[in-house]
């Protein structure tokens, strides 16, 4: 992730502070400031993770009741994991606006606390869901069971994976500010850090709505 | 130790690759040694490997493209000497490797071909166009470059290693599945492609951005030049459609090394999922491809003509409409797959619909070069042989948007035909005249107009030759990738057809003796003034090659056409001449993080492929650190002192002055 927020080649020497509004009004197809630069581009990725996901879904919908003969989401899910799954990663992506605040107001405990927080919710959503993903092989529905279970585990995994970046990237964010302190580069990247792990929480609700609400209500 | 990987890999008992191997190899090692002897590698690393230069890693797309044209060609004579000689026979070659053959041909010219020399033009233009510095991130196009570069790679280690998908281009389920398919050749496909495509994902994020969001000041989106728009267009569409291709190969990848169920016959998959998924993916992908030809025909076009851009809105408009179809068409590749009347009416229509557009283009340059002082050089001419080749590809596709029409003509070579009509016509050859177009710009000489005049007419007539056989085969029911065949009426045309193989290798051999006959006579083609062909738009106001920064100072601009206009102004002595104030300028630093990355990439695509878990493990954690030192960075930039701006930008005045004077002194 690190590459993308490399920093906009695009330099004239001003700060974006320098900026002043009326020069915006006046001529928006001026350079814009990088931190606006490296937020859009960032949006831009994300919202082709989106797309990519979308196909994961797409390919849940048409496998989701090709079950061959074994067991479908309604014998599976259970709700109540997956409610407190839910919550772990809704309270997350407080705990990491938090941050975010932290992060721009230069507030140690806000920042730290906020992405030591956000990180252990995290752990504890991926526990849930390798207890989950390690409990559903053990009885035997595992992915290669059927291609409703090949599905599921691929769209969900797929997000799991992408909470597990997350720690990762979010423990580099830690250790950035940690021994750099609050410079403007690794600001725009607490911001991109921020941005990520939000979407990842609007793809949870996509999944629990699609995968489990309507799986065990089938 | 080696997973899957043993001497019997090699093809020790196949001389045909083993031999080809055997020359890549003597080539490569060659060259490295040459450029180790003569001393330059320290500044390869420094200038082109490292670079963050969007025009550099332009120039390294481009070069990648070309050499992998002629990897793909050969692919293509050797397919069309077969089918010649495969008459009630054989032929010299076996089915299992006619079949890697076409695969790796395809998979090569969409892949390594027409997107490298798609985005290197890209690349090199763009940021010159909208009067910029370099894209909105110089350091990922960079690991853009790099990861296309580790997909060529793998592709190229399967000719000596293993083997290569047997597949055809697309890896279609279930005959790419592990029960079909249980070689590595579709293990090679999978990484190679899927590397190359999270990099040209990256380069799509990173131009979107920058056509967006980084203009010279008054650059507003209605002044940007067609190629901006086009390309603007192009990299909306690799944000939308690459990463479908990356989850379906994903789930392939999942079903071959995992046992997965997503497109095998048994336990619930679903074979035309994949269909239906990859060409999600393929059509915009040929939108993706022709759109920014498209863009090199707008200018072109329009210079050559002397004239501002015919419908310049119409264009743009036509532009973002193909965008936007070209999402709604991708079932037209499998009518035959038996949807039902209404979903392949729905889908025929919309690719009935996409023509218009299309159209509209090729009437505005044509009433562009209405009334136009043409000048045919050779970017002309390709634009030309474009327009007329286009048409007919065009047309013979709007046939086969015909649902009942396809279903005669699905599977034929009168499908390979029409793609090869629109990729060859409109792709390639706008890429040559880009390639000739912005040749001057990039390395500060013209290219050789004799043999780029040689070059054109003898792809020209080979393409002719070549491809309107294969419609005829196509109508009398020859079916494509056929090994051998017995029916006696399909021959004469395949012999024609392998005639023009060979007219088109005259023509790539003609590009070559081009490039060898302009670097020699590089003084005598020399661009002195950075405006060879008197141009529209802001990239002819830099200096040929620009410098390191484009732009001593940011342009300001105030109308469509802008450098055109400021230069009729000034050769009437009119408009600013004073010189500007100049001032230190900050550029990105360097940075090895992309050759780094694609270096982990290589070994972690090479450990899937032949499932050698701790070299995966250590790419994996190799790529990572690369990223965290790379974070850790704190000189991000450079600063150029302003005296040096002003030297370098000085003389590229003086040279304008001169050129200026030398023409009133003529006339």
């Amino acid at each position: 992730m690190t590459a993308f927020q490399a920093g906009a080649g695009y330099s004239d020497g001003r700060r974006e502070e320098a900026r002043r509004p009326a020069a915006i009004a006046l001529d928006h197809s001026d350079p814009e400031s990088k931190r606006i630069i490296v937020g859009f581009g960032f949006w831009i990725f994300l919202l082709s993770d989106i797309i990519m996901f979308s196909a994961f879904f797409a390919t849940y919908a048409v496998l989701s009741g090709e079950t061959a003969g074994g067991p479908s989401g309604k014998d599976l899910f259970d709700l109540h994991n997956v409610a407190i799954e839910t919550a772990c990663l809704l309270l997350s992506s407080f705990t990491c606006g938090l941050a975010a605040i932290g992060a721009r107001a230069h507030n140690g405990l806000m920042y730290y606390g906020g992405m030591a927080a956000t990180g252990v919710l995290g752990l504890g959503f991926l526990a849930i869901e390798i207890h989950e993903f390690v409990g559903l092989i053990a009885q035997g529905a595992g992915p290669t069971r059927s291609a409703f279970l090949s599905a599921f585990f691929t769209l969900v995994g797929c997000h799991g994976v992408h909470v597990t970046l997350g720690i990762l990237w979010l423990l580099t964010m830690i250790a950035q500010v940690f021994a750099k302190g609050y410079r403007a580069d690794i600001l725009r990247r607490v911001l991109c850090f921020a941005l990520f792990w939000h979407t990842l929480d609007i793809i949870w609700v996509a999944i629990f709505t699609v995968v489990y609400l309507f799986g065990a209500g089938a | 130790m080696f997973g899957k990987l043993t001497w019997g890999a090699i093809p020790f008992d196949q001389p045909i690759p083993l031999f080809a191997g055997a020359i890549v190899i003597v080539v490569i090692v060659g060259v490295l040694a040459f450029i180790t002897i003569k001393g330059w590698i320290p500044y390869l690393w420094s200038e082109w490997v490292t670079s963050v230069d969007h025009k550099h890693i332009g120039i390294m797309y481009v070069t990648l493209a070309a050499v992998m044209l002629i990897r793909g060609f050969i692919d293509a004579i050797m397919m069309r000497s077969q089918q010649a000689i495969a008459f009630q026979s054989q032929g010299y070659l076996p089915p299992e490797h006619y079949n890697q053959i076409f695969s790796a041909h395809g998979t090569i010219m969409i892949f390594f071909v027409a997107m490298p020399f798609v985005i290197g033009l890209m690349n090199f233009v763009l940021p010159l166009q909208l009067g910029v510095r370099d894209v909105a991130f110089p350091t990922l196009n960079s690991v853009s470059f790099w990861l296309t570069a580790t997909g060529v790679l793998l592709v190229n280690i399967s000719l000596v290693v293993g083997e290569f998908s047997k597949t055809g281009w697309l890896p279609f389920p279930p005959l790419s599945e592990l029960a079909y398919s249980p070689g590595v050749g579709v293990d090679y496909y999978l990484w190679g492609v899927q590397i190359a495509g999270v990099g040209t994902l990256m380069t799509g994020v990173n131009f979107v951005t920058t056509i967006l969001k980084i203009h010279a000041p008054g650059m507003t989106y209605m002044r940007m030049p067609v190629f901006c728009w086009t390309s603007l267009a192009t990299n909306l569409l690799i944000v939308a459609a690459f990463p479908v291709l990356t989850a379906t190969l994903a789930m392939l990848t999942l079903d071959r090394y995992l046992g997965f169920h997503f497109f095998t016959n048994e336990a619930g998959g679903n074979v035309m999922m994949f269909m239906n998924l990859i060409w999600i993916w393929g059509h915009p992908e040929v939108y993706i491809l022709v759109l920014p030809a498209f863009g090199v025909f707008s200018e072109v076009v329009s210079t050559f003509s002397r004239k501002p851009l015919f419908g310049y809105r119409s264009m743009v408009m036509a532009t973002m409409a193909i965008c936007i179809i070209a999402y709604t068409v991708w079932l037209h590749h499998f009518f035959t797959m038996g949807a039902g009347p209404n979903v392949n009416a729905v889908f025929g229509i919309a690719s009935m619909i996409i023509a218009v557009p299309t159209g509209v283009k090729i009437f505005n340059w044509l009433f562009t070069m209405y009334g136009g002082r043409i000048v045919y050089a050779t970017p002309m001419l390709w634009s030309v042989g474009f327009m007329v080749t286009f048409v007919i590809g065009g047309l013979t596709g709007v046939l086969v948007a015909v649902v009942p029409a396809d279903f005669m003509l699905h599977n034929s070579l009168f499908q390979v035909a029409h793609f090869h009509n629109v990729i060859i016509g409109g792709v390639l050859f706008g890429m040559f005249a880009g390639y000739t177009y912005w040749f001057p710009k990039a390395f500060g000489f013209r290219l050789h107009e004799g043999w780029g005049k040689a070059a054109f007419w003898c792809w020209f007539i080979g393409f002719y030759l070549a491809f309107m056989p294969l419609y005829v085969v196509g109508l009398m029911g020859m079916t494509r990738r056929m090994q051998h065949y017995d029916v006696p009426e399909w021959r004469p045309w395949l012999l024609v057809a392998e005639l023009g193989a060979v007219v088109v290798l005259a023509g790539i051999l003609c590009q070559v003796a081009q490039l060898v006959v302009s670097i020699r006579h590089r003084e005598e083609l020399r661009d002195v003034t950075g405006d060879p062909w008197m141009g529209r738009s802001l990239e002819w106001s830099t200096a040929s090659p620009p410098p390191a920064f484009n732009f001593a100072v940011l342009p300001v601009v105030e109308d469509r056409d802008d450098y055109w206009r400021r230069q009729r102004l000034a050769e009437r002595g009119l408009g600013p001449t004073a010189e500007p104030v100049y001032k230190a300028i900050e550029m990105p630093r360097n940075s090895p993080t992309g050759f780094i990355c694609a270096f982990f990439a290589s070994f972690g695509g090479f450990g899937m492929i032949w499932q050698i878990w701790w070299l995966v493990i250590v790419a994996i954690v190799g790529a990572f650190a690369t990223f965290v030192v790379f974070a850790w960075r704190d000189r991000t930039e450079y600063e150029i002192p302003a005296e040096e701006v002003a030297r370098i930008d000085r003389a590229n005045r003086r040279a304008r002055g001169e050129a200026v004077a030398n023409a009133e002194a003529l006339t």
